[in-house]
């Protein structure tokens, strides 16, 4: 019992993480207004990229500019030897960097179909806009 | 990475991602996100990533809060839950 407590103290990071994820498809199951939906996707998006990126980062590891690097004007050591254990893994950042591009563009097309459902029905609640489509 | 400001910055996260998805008001629910991406944006920098850090604060808190608040504005601020 006492190394499950202390497993799950010691990866608190990972918990918080799932957390946020279980927030976000709360608000996109269990809210019916479309606004709450589209928020609780971008929640669950942020969580998914706050995981990769913390997978890059290491323990006394600085970011991922190299220090005294080739061409860095006055220094001689030219030919130094880079140590990898001292800079930050620069992949997850990268790809991650891709994602937020992507989760705007497609915040960007949700909310412009939320807009036009609004003007079609008058409404953003999705029983309502479901019992208006029964209807007709 | 302390992780006293790491556990902080994290409860907040979780409080203001609540907060957002729980308001009656669509308005305060946009405001409330842009808060999280901001404080998203701070663990990010005590990662490390501050590409990725800086790239969230202008893009996620302020495109995505500009795009909140213009869609709010041309439909309605009522929310039923």
């Amino acid at each position: 019992m006492s190394e499950i407590i202390s497993s799950v103290v010691a990866h608190y990071n990972y918990w918080i993480y799932i957390a946020l994820m279980m927030i976000g498809l709360y608000a996109v199951i269990g809210k019916k207004n479309l606004i709450k939906k589209i928020i609780g996707v971008n929640i669950f998006q942020t969580a998914i990229i706050l995981f990769y990126v913390s997978i890059g980062a290491k323990k006394g590891a600085t970011i991922p500019i190299i220090h005294h690097g080739p061409g860095g004007g006055h220094h001689e050591t030219t030919a130094s030897v880079i140590e990898a254990s001292q800079y930050m893994n620069p992949l997850p950042h990268v790809l991650m960097l891709t994602a937020i591009v992507v989760a705007v563009a497609t915040l960007g097309v949700a909310l412009a179909l939320a807009i036009k459902v609004y003007n079609q029905y008058g409404t953003l609640e999705e029983d309502e806009i479901l019992s208006r489509i029964r209807v007709r | 990475m302390l992780w006293q400001l790491d556990l902080v910055i994290l409860t907040l996260v979780v409080a203001t991602a609540i907060g957002a998805v729980a308001i009656k008001d669509l308005l305060g629910s946009a405001i409330l996100f842009g808060a999280y991406s901001f404080m998203m944006c701070l663990l990010w920098a005590i990662m490390g990533a501050v590409d990725v850090a800086f790239t969230e604060a202008s893009v996620g808190a302020g495109v995505s809060t500009v795009f909140f608040v213009a869609a709010v504005f041309r439909t309605t601020r009522r929310t039923k839950d």
